[in-house]
């Protein structure tokens, strides 16, 4: 494998991967390609596309982040609270979880830069727990169901044929987009995961961009949690149990390095897609939910191990060369 | 001294070739080794001593070439196959889990049972055993971190007799020993000899390796250059071997008259790294810093650069008093830091020439109209990286190559082509040139030249005597955390002074550094 055919495989590996899943599938299934199975995939996929690139954010620091179900599903139960309990303004309802998101994302990045916890692994891990408890604490370990149509609309709604949680998971691609390549502050994050320390002496503010890493994190795992919300109507407090691991797969399928530096806003969302689509198909084709979650085990493990693959070649091809 | 009988070497390595991307490391190199002999591997950082080296340990596999371990043709694919083989490697930075006794590193992954039990008595009876061979007076059972790095080495060889090495390699064994410790080592070398055993010995002291050495083998840039025996030659015979050409065209010294002060610290203090140091540089002075590995060379830099806090404590920039706690109010004070770990420190390698060069000065390359975000000026950006890339001639493709894929030498400019597009007016330089090629050595030195003549402080860590009694215009030597000496008249440097004070240990530190 030269470099030219690696540099191909980085680029549009996972996207070849996925469109050689939707020909299996149009060929296979008799309803796969229709447009009403496909906004349906989509739709189902828009949560997951949020969180995932949400934690692609601390992923590609080098870190990783486990409480994005947790915050997903106390920011959706508090949302619920606010709004049907205390009985808040809708918007302002919205506006309160998003910043609680932020604060927890927040919350997270501290606990790296001035406690000085040796990996997000453990910091995040601890946010896992309190978060869930949280949210068990808020609701009383029941839904808190019935919100206004207000709440409900980014989760719910359409636009024509188009959901708009659809056009929400858009926006906020192009945003990551347009942060991640085109301002300091996303080159910081590149940079940083590159090489924390030689950013560090490069006059990076890590410990400013690692909090607010985390930060926006947070602020886009709440915004999942609002879509869910609208979704099913309610606020229960165990929802997002296990997101946090479809997240980090759909970020790893589509070409995120755990080790940091590596990985893209389109890249995720196609790994995302994969996952969606897997799941989608296997469910056209009656296949029982057990065998689906060891399937999508296999696709992240295959995933990676093209990638190391690719890698190992990319490698040898640069080390033959003579100089 | 031709290898007359090749079934009495204890090793022989032949055509050994190993490339990194980017680099050929060893370019068909060969090396032999035997019984009872100290062998020195000469040459300059870089030229590929350590990686054949590690290629002897198992550390990393070749890429072609032969290796013969007592008549045996051997494979040595991981360091477990080299150590079956006999071979034992005391590295420089040693390799002891620190909360260990000596014992327990000693027998460490493969400690003798009795029943399913770890047998504690038979080890430390067998660490007690070995540790006296080599002349160890400290108890078996003292925990690694509590020894001086001249008793752990003493570890290391106790635990190299215990696998009944044959090979043993010595890397820089002496660099952070005192006088005292280097004779106590050479009388343990002796007395291996006397076993049969082979050493392979690598030091940069060239006094050193005329003390203890019998053989010679020369490395330069990757490639094999002869081997002779010590005793035949002088040092500067060794010296030209290495570097190939004479000392007078290697340092291409341009002589700069220096202006007024820009750099002053005081009382810079860490405490167990650096202890009161004070010192000024005028603009367009090169100040050297020598000393051993350890001194607190490094160390220093980085307290002046923010790096690491300081307990005490002040630096002056062009005459005013400026407060630095991190790279970044360093960089915004125009203090520059060249770091000795390019690969780690100074580069982020996965990223472009561009994207490393411009990332001091990422957020003055805005173009945006907000004040809330700034947009990276993607055009300046690439034109910045395409200027740096002419004036100091980085050989690459294009400015979009990732720096991993460089050349020391050249990843080495796209450090400096990012402090020199801060524009620094004090530059540290922390090992300038450490493993790059001869060639790239004199463009850096150029470029360190036309640095000083555009009025750039610099001040110069090395580890390379050569470098910095070639290229400084006063010279400042640090030994255990204090400058211990300073040479002022360029006329006057010599390298026994500088080893004078280098090795000036205050007598309750001694052989604790």
């Amino acid at each position: 494998m030269d470099t030219r055919t690696s540099e191909f495989l980085r680029r549009f590996g996972s996207l070849i991967g996925l469109m050689l899943l939707c020909t299996l599938l149009a060929v296979s299934t008799d309803n796969f390609m229709s447009s009403k199975n496909l906004i349906n995939v989509l739709r189902q996929s828009s949560i997951t596309a949020l969180l995932a690139l949400g934690v692609l954010l601390p992923i590609l620091t080098g870190g990783t982040d486990l409480s994005v179900g947790s915050i997903q599903g106390f920011t959706m139960c508090f949302m619920a609270y606010m709004v049907v309990t205390v009985q808040v303004n809708s918007i302002v309802g919205i506006i309160l979880t998003l910043v609680l998101g932020l604060a927890i994302g927040m919350v997270n990045g501290l606990l790296l830069t001035k406690l000085k916890l040796p990996h997000p692994f453990i910091s995040t891990l601890g946010m896992l727990n309190i978060a869930r408890g949280m949210a068990l604490i808020i609701t009383d370990g029941m839904p808190i169901s019935g919100l206004p149509y207000e709440v409900r609309w980014l989760g719910y709604a359409n636009v024509g044929p188009i959901p708009v949680s659809v056009i929400l998971v858009a926006v906020v691609c192009v945003a990551m987009y347009v942060m991640l390549n085109h301002t300091p502050f996303g080159r910081h994050i590149y940079a940083i995961g590159g090489s924390a320390e030689a950013a560090r002496l490069s006059g990076v503010n890590v410990n400013a961009v690692m909090n607010w890493v985390f930060a926006i994190a947070g602020f886009l795992y709440a915004l999942g949690g609002i879509v869910l919300a609208g979704r099913v109507n309610s606020g229960y407090p165990l929802a997002g149990q296990g997101a946090e691991l479809d997240a980090i797969a759909g970020a790893v399928i589509g070409g995120a390095s755990l080790f940091g530096g590596e990985g893209t806003v389109m890249g995720t969302i196609i790994g995302v897609l994969i996952m969606g689509v897997l799941r989608n198909g296997l469910n056209l084709r009656n296949v029982s939910a057990n065998w689906q979650m060891a399937i999508i085990g296999l696709v992240v493990i295959l995933a990676v191990w093209v990638d190391v693959l690719r890698r190992t070649a990319e490698y040898k091809a640069a080390t033959s060369k003579k100089v | 001294m031709s290898s007359a009988n090749d079934g009495k070497l204890l090793l022989k390595m032949e055509n050994i070739t190993k490339r990194f991307p980017g680099t050929i490391a060893l370019n068909r190199v060969k090396f032999e080794l035997r019984p009872g002999e100290v062998h020195v591997l000469l040459g300059e950082n870089g030229a590929g001593k350590s990686t054949l080296m590690k290629i002897l340990a198992g550390a990393y596999t070749r890429d072609e070439g032969d290796v013969w371990i007592n008549g045996q043709p051997v494979e040595l694919g991981n360091p477990l196959k080299a150590q079956a083989a006999g071979v034992a490697i005391i590295y420089q930075e040693l390799t002891q889990i620190p909360q260990l006794s000596a014992a327990e590193n000693i027998f460490i992954g493969r400690e003798p049972r009795k029943g399913l039990f770890v047998d504690w008595g038979l080890i430390n009876r067998e660490a007690r055993r070995l540790l006296d061979q080599v002349e160890a007076t400290f108890s078996e059972k003292t925990e690694t971190r509590k020894l001086s790095v001249a008793h752990r080495q003493m570890v290391e060889i106790a635990k190299a007799l215990s696998l009944n090495a044959n090979i043993i390699v010595m890397d820089e064994p002496t660099s952070s020993l005192t006088p005292h410790e280097v004779e106590g080592l050479f009388r343990v070398i002796e007395s291996l000899k006397k076993q049969g055993k082979g050493i392979v010995f690598i030091s940069h002291h060239l006094e050193e390796v005329k003390e203890i050495g019998d053989r010679a083998t020369v490395l330069r840039d990757g490639c094999y250059v002869d081997t002779i025996d010590v005793k035949d030659h002088s040092i500067d015979d060794m010296i030209e071997l290495m570097v190939g050409r004479s000392l007078v065209t290697k340092y291409p010294k341009v002589e700069v008259t220096p202006g007024p002060e820009i750099f002053r610290c005081e009382g810079m203090t860490r405490y167990g790294a650096v202890d009161n140091v004070s010192f000024s540089v005028r603009r367009g002075e090169i100040v050297g810093f020598a000393g051993l590995v350890g001194a607190g060379r490094t160390e220093l830099c980085r307290l002046i650069f923010g790096a690491d806090e300081k307990d005490a404590g002040k630096i002056f920039v062009d005459g005013k008093e400026v407060n630095i706690e991190s790279p970044r109010d360093a960089i915004r004070n125009r203090i520059g830091f060249l770091t000795e770990n390019r690969k780690e420190e100074g580069l982020v390698l996965h990223m472009s020439i561009t994207r490393n060069i411009s990332m001091p000065i990422l957020e003055q390359l805005n173009r945006s109209p907000f004040k809330v975000v700034k947009f990276i000026d993607h055009r300046r950006d690439e034109e910045l990286a395409e200027e740096y890339y002419h004036k100091l001639g980085i050989r690459a493709p294009s400015v979009r190559k990732k720096s991993g894929e460089l050349s020391g030498g050249n990843q080495q400019k796209v450090v400096f082509a990012k402090w020199i597009a801060t524009k620094s007016e004090v530059l540290m330089i922390d090992e300038p040139t450490r493993g790059i090629d001869v060639g790239a050595k004199v463009e850096i030195y150029n470029l360190i030249n036309e640095l000083s003549k555009q009025g750039v402080g610099i001040i110069m860590v090395s580890s390379e005597l050569p470098e910095v009694l070639g290229m400084a215009d006063r010279i400042l030597v640090m030994c255990n955390g204090c400058i211990t000496g300073e040479l002022t008249d360029r006329s006057q440097f010599s390298q026994e002074e500088v080893m004078k004070y280098a090795t000036m240990f205050s007598k309750t530190a001694a052989g604790t550094a």
